[in-house]
């Protein structure tokens, strides 16, 4: 099992990013540690899928000198869809970095939990 | 090949092109389109569903020159179209009943953003409902987020902002779940479109091999969309991004957006991974404890809460536990169940948001449901809409939720090991939601208490709530009524969609 | 804290767990980018405020505030846990820190101040106002925490994390686990090398006209998740949009603070600064030609709309902090940002509308493929590719600006 885990060392590295990614996004009380934690976390996603495509020895899915055999090329799914997940995690952090922005003006504080307490206090007074 | 069966196809680009022509737009008019474009697919729904009852059976549609394998390709049948148009009906409701707040609560220079994030959010649900492939579903569960936070945020008001922070990450949770599933079943089976990776998985489960994954594939999958439909431990959202909504986005994101989720998890059940693995690989029984304690906590909760709408938002939590209770009875009838609580939720609820907006309005805007005292009176309609929406909740016969609960029941009955458990859940969650709605109700017909601390009876005219508003609440009780009284077709029509899956 | 032992405050867990918990930083001591950060950085953020802002009125309260009220909560509470550690009274140093803080704060801008023209002195003058005028607002959030919440939070917070720790940590061991069951790196006999992949490569060139075998794939055989994703990035900018956007119209407050701040916006930055400038005028046109050729030659080689929209958004973003809005302002205003997207989108979605269409109707499309290779083939490929890049390029520029300014 170790062994496999080895063999599939890409795999591996790229699971215990996601985990970590996951933990600081759940756990983490600071914003901007959490969207560090969750561009992590995506990235271990596709660190994964890159790591899925490859095939020892092969070449990048473009075509070359007219050679258009299987056993050439690389798969070129996983890239289309790396690129594809980029773009979702560039915009969602975008949008959690605005959100982030406007809260920090708002409450003076990146901590989440110390803004949900100010969220509590503005609304008894 | 039928032109109908373009139909779901541009339901989706419609939805998706009134969004894009909406950025140039002023507000009046960017409203007036996505209206529009609502109302259109919704037709386009009804025909989809018509056409698939009348050939009795669903068909795939490809997206491009390419077919299964390689091209994209989305999959229409009787559920599929069923589940667009009343989610159309309940947008289309939902935006027409919130109109004077979505005026008074965006920025005049905001307003056609908002009708962006509705248009889509629309092309999102539908794109969810109609999808044949695993990924499409990705991206639009991204985009569904998006338009969901952007709902919450655009009225920046007191608790929105923070709300909208923490629907953001605990989405961000599910959608990594999800997509690390994605990517997992990816590598597994080499196939992302839905009918060739069920293939791959049958071949898989047949070998033998691979079993860890894709127990593994099949956890992280449903946790990843309970997570974000709201599923008891990971619920701590709703209230406050319901609560504090502008009420045309708070009835869209609690009647819609989870549903679009759990109706894209029931798909990939059928559709990817195959419902007898999944009762087998005993994830739905995790499920089903989520469930019963989501049902029973949010009950609790919503008891214990003092503000209108965060009472209806916690409600929301438990009907969300009844929902996941019916998956993981792992019965073909609690499937049915559950797509009609689905359904039964997604039009109740708004129905009560909506109203609770009306009853607001008569009561000078008080959070407090103490403050609603003889509201019922001075806001009549809304009176009657809240009642009925809280009495359907509760599970009033002749009303919709009486009949979903009765589902619940009867599939409970066919799976023994879960009879018990089920029925006395029920039976408490009734309980307690009668606790609170009837509360709520009781208080909406007693006499306002004046200043001076004697009771008034306000009956005379009262305030008159705007046209749209009390148009929106009469169609919800309308369809409440339509799916408590002739319920029996559409749960055929369920059965018949579930059976399609296959 | 019922889980006080005598040694407790020394104990290396305690350590581990608050560094885990980022109030101690074991490798770098007082690195200024951790201000935000849990209590400590509260402490600094209210002290000042309290202390040096507003002696007279607040002082009372202000004091003891935030910083001490936590101390007989945390019993050992953060500011004295802190001390036995050897990180000596880095609670007082932040206190002390808070209290100059303003006046630190501050320093380093006078001194730049002195070498700027008077006008600048002026406007930094009024920025500072409305500067001062939001820490009056500030005190209201800094009282009243009464001690019984923060116990129940804190409580609350140690539950959370342990939960927390415990799931990741599970999550992790399951993903491990199943990673040990999956198929191995590299070998070509895996399941995901199978039919899909090999029509994609073998055929791919033939029927999409794309050299490159990745844009084919995206651009024709899964273009409608490429279409979604491009929406993601549109209903994104809207999102930015409404969140950082100033408006004219708007009353309230807060907008009010952020349009002056914005007018201030490169009152800290040096302006006119030639360095800048003269690279910028090398590097500008060579980014955007560069950019605008990974564009076109997407379908040939590596690259397409999304890595050269990119590619072109920074080589404006260059531009932008080389010689200000007042440059940008000429050729690229909202307007124009909401026309190019507006076209590009709609252009996308026409177009693919009729592919779409045309393909599921088994119709000929009857859109010529052209000369594999050549710059003017590969059909719709090429012109979805420059409508991507724009909207990317667009899309970046625009979240550059409303980051900096919430306007174009």
């Amino acid at each position: 099992m170790l062994q496999h885990m080895l063999l599939n060392m890409e795999e591996t590295a790229s699971v215990i990013l996601f985990g970590i990614g996951f933990t600081i996004l759940l756990l983490h009380q600071n914003l901007i540690k959490k969207i560090m934690g969750m561009n992590i976390m995506d990235t271990a996603v596709y660190l994964f899928l890159a790591a899925k495509g490859y095939i020892n020895g092969r070449m990048v899915p473009i075509v070359t000198d007219g050679i258009q055999d299987v056993s050439a090329y690389i798969n070129p799914v996983p890239s289309g869809l790396v690129l594809t997940g980029i773009v979702v995690s560039v915009s969602t952090t975008a949008l959690m970095l605005a959100l982030t922005i406007r809260l920090y003006e708002r409450y003076g504080s990146l901590d989440l939990d110390q803004i949900l307490i100010q969220v509590k206090e503005e609304e008894r007074t | 090949m039928s032109f109908v069966q373009n139909f779901p196809f541009f339901s989706i680009i419609i939805a998706m092109f009134s969004g894009i022509v909406s950025s140039v737009l002023p507000g009046k008019k960017a409203r007036n389109l996505s209206l529009a474009a609502i109302g259109l697919t919704g037709v386009m729904s009804a025909a989809v569903l018509g056409f698939c009852l009348k050939t009795g059976e669903s068909y795939t549609y490809m997206m491009g020159h390419f077919p299964a394998p390689w091209g994209n390709e989305i999959r229409a049948g009787v559920l599929e179209g069923l589940t667009a148009l009343l989610f159309e009906i309940v947008m289309f409701l939902s935006v027409i009943g919130g109109l004077k707040y979505t005026a008074a609560d965006v920025e005049e220079s905001k307003q056609n953003l908002f009708y962006i994030m509705i248009d889509l959010m629309l092309s999102s649900l539908l794109a969810l409902v109609y999808t044949n492939d695993l990924f499409t579903a990705y991206v639009f569960v991204e985009i569904n987020t998006i338009a969901g936070c952007g709902l919450i945020m655009i009225r920046q008001k007191g608790r929105s902002l923070s709300s909208a922070i923490r629907y953001m990450i605990l989405s961000q949770l599910g959608s990594g779940l999800f997509l690390i599933g994605l990517s997992l079943l990816y590598d597994v089976t080499g196939h992302l479109l839905m009918s060739p990776a069920k293939e791959a998985v049958a071949l898989i489960e047949a070998s033998g091999s691979y079993e860890v994954p894709m127990l593994v594939i099949t956890a992280v999958v449903s946790v990843g969309l309970g997570i974000k439909s709201g599923l008891y431990p990971f619920h701590y959202w709703i209230p406050d991004t319901y609560g504090y909504a502008t009420p045309a986005a708070s009835a869209i994101l609690s009647g819609l957006v989870s549903k679009g989720y759990i109706f894209l998890l029931i798909k990939i059940f059928y559709r990817v991974l195959g419902r007898e693995n999944v009762v087998a690989s005993h994830i739905v029984n995790v499920l089903f404890v989520f469930g019963i304690v989501g049902m029973i906590m949010g009950s609790l909760h919503a008891i214990a809460e003092k503000d209108t709408r965060r009472m209806i938002a916690y409600s929301s939590v438990a009907q969300i536990g009844y929902i996941y209770m019916g998956i993981g009875l792992g019965t073909q009838a609690g499937m049915v169940a559950a797509v009609f609580h689905i359904f039964t939720h997604s039009a109740t609820k708004a129905l009560l948001f909506i109203s609770a907006v009306g009853l607001y309005e008569a009561s000078g805007n008080k959070k407090d449901y103490l403050s609603l005292r003889g509201a019922g009176y001075r806001n009549p309609l809304a009176g009657i809409g809240f009642g009925i929406g809280a009495l359907s909740m509760v599970g009033f016969p002749m009303l919709a939720g009486f009949i979903s609960k009765l589902l619940f029941a009867t599939s409970a009955l066919q799976s023994p090991h879960k009879m018990f458990l089920t029925l006395i859940a029920l039976a408490v969650s009734t309980v307690l939601n009668a606790v609170y709605f009837l509360r709520l109700v009781i208080t909406l017909y007693r006499p306002a208490v004046s200043p001076e601390g004697h009771e008034v009876l306000e009956h005379a005219g009262g305030t008159k709530s705007s046209w749209n508003l009390r148009l929106a609440v009469l169609c919800f009780l309308v369809l409440n009524v339509v799916l408590g009284m002739f319920s029996q077709p559409i749960v055929n029509a369920i059965g018949q969609g579930l059976m399609m899956f296959d | 804290m019922s889980r006080r032992k005598d040694n407790y405050d020394t104990s290396r867990w305690l350590k581990f767990k608050k560094w885990v918990d980022g109030e101690v930083d074991l490798l770098a001591d007082g690195m200024e980018a951790r201000v935000p950060e849990g209590t400590a950085g509260r402490e600094k953020a209210c002290v000042p405020e309290g202390t040096a802002g507003r002696e007279k009125a607040l002082a009372p309260e202000g004091k003891a505030g935030r910083g001490e009220a936590l101390a007989p909560e945390g019993k050992a509470g953060r500011g004295e846990a802190l001390a036995p550690e050897g990180k000596a009274g880095r609670a007082e140093a932040r206190a002390l820190k808070g209290k100059a803080g303003r006046a630190e704060a501050r320093a380093p801008e006078g001194n730049d101040n002195q070498a700027r023209p008077k006008t600048e002195a002026m406007s930094q003058a009024a920025y500072e106002a409305v500067q001062e005028e939001e820490l009056k607002k500030l005190p209201i959030f800094t009282q009243g925490y009464d001690k019984s919440v923060d116990h129940g939070l804190a409580l609350f917070r140690k539950f959370y994390r342990f939960m927390s720790v415990l799931l990741c940590g599970g999550l992790i061991l399951v993903l491990l686990w199943t990673v040990a069951y999956l198929p191995i790196f590299g070998n070509a006999g895996n399941p995901d090398n199978n039919e899909v992949s090999a029509r994609y490569i073998e055929r791919g060139l033939q029927e999409t006209g794309a050299v490159n075998i990745v844009t084919g794939m995206i651009l024709d055989y899964r273009a409608f998740d490429t279409f979604g994703e491009s929406c993601v990035l549109f209903i994104a900018s809207c999102c930015v949009l409404v969140l950082l956007r100033i408006d004219a119209s708007s009353k309230d407050s807060q907008t009010e603070k952020r349009r002056k701040e914005a007018a201030y916006d490169r009152l800290y930055e040096p302006k006119n600064d030639i360095i800048l400038q003269k690279c910028a005028c090398i590097l500008v046109p060579v980014i955007l030609i560069f950019g605008i050729y990974i564009v076109l030659n997407g379908h040939l080689s590596p690259g397409g709309g999304f890595s050269g929209g990119a590619v072109l958004g920074s080589g404006l973003i260059l531009y932008l902090n080389a010689f200000g809005f007042q440059k940008t302002e000429r050729f690229f205003t909202e307007k124009v940002y909401r026309r190019t997207t507006l076209c590009a989108l709609t252009f996308y979605c026409l177009a693919k509308s009729y592919s779409f269409f045309t393909g599921a109707n088994h119709m000929n499309s009857g859109i010529p493929l052209g000369t594999p290779g050549a710059i003017l083939s590969s059909g719709l490929i090429l012109p979805l590719n420059i409508c991507v890049g724009l909207v990317v390029a667009c899309t970046m520029y625009a979240f550059y600006t409303l980051f900096r300014k919430g306007g174009m």
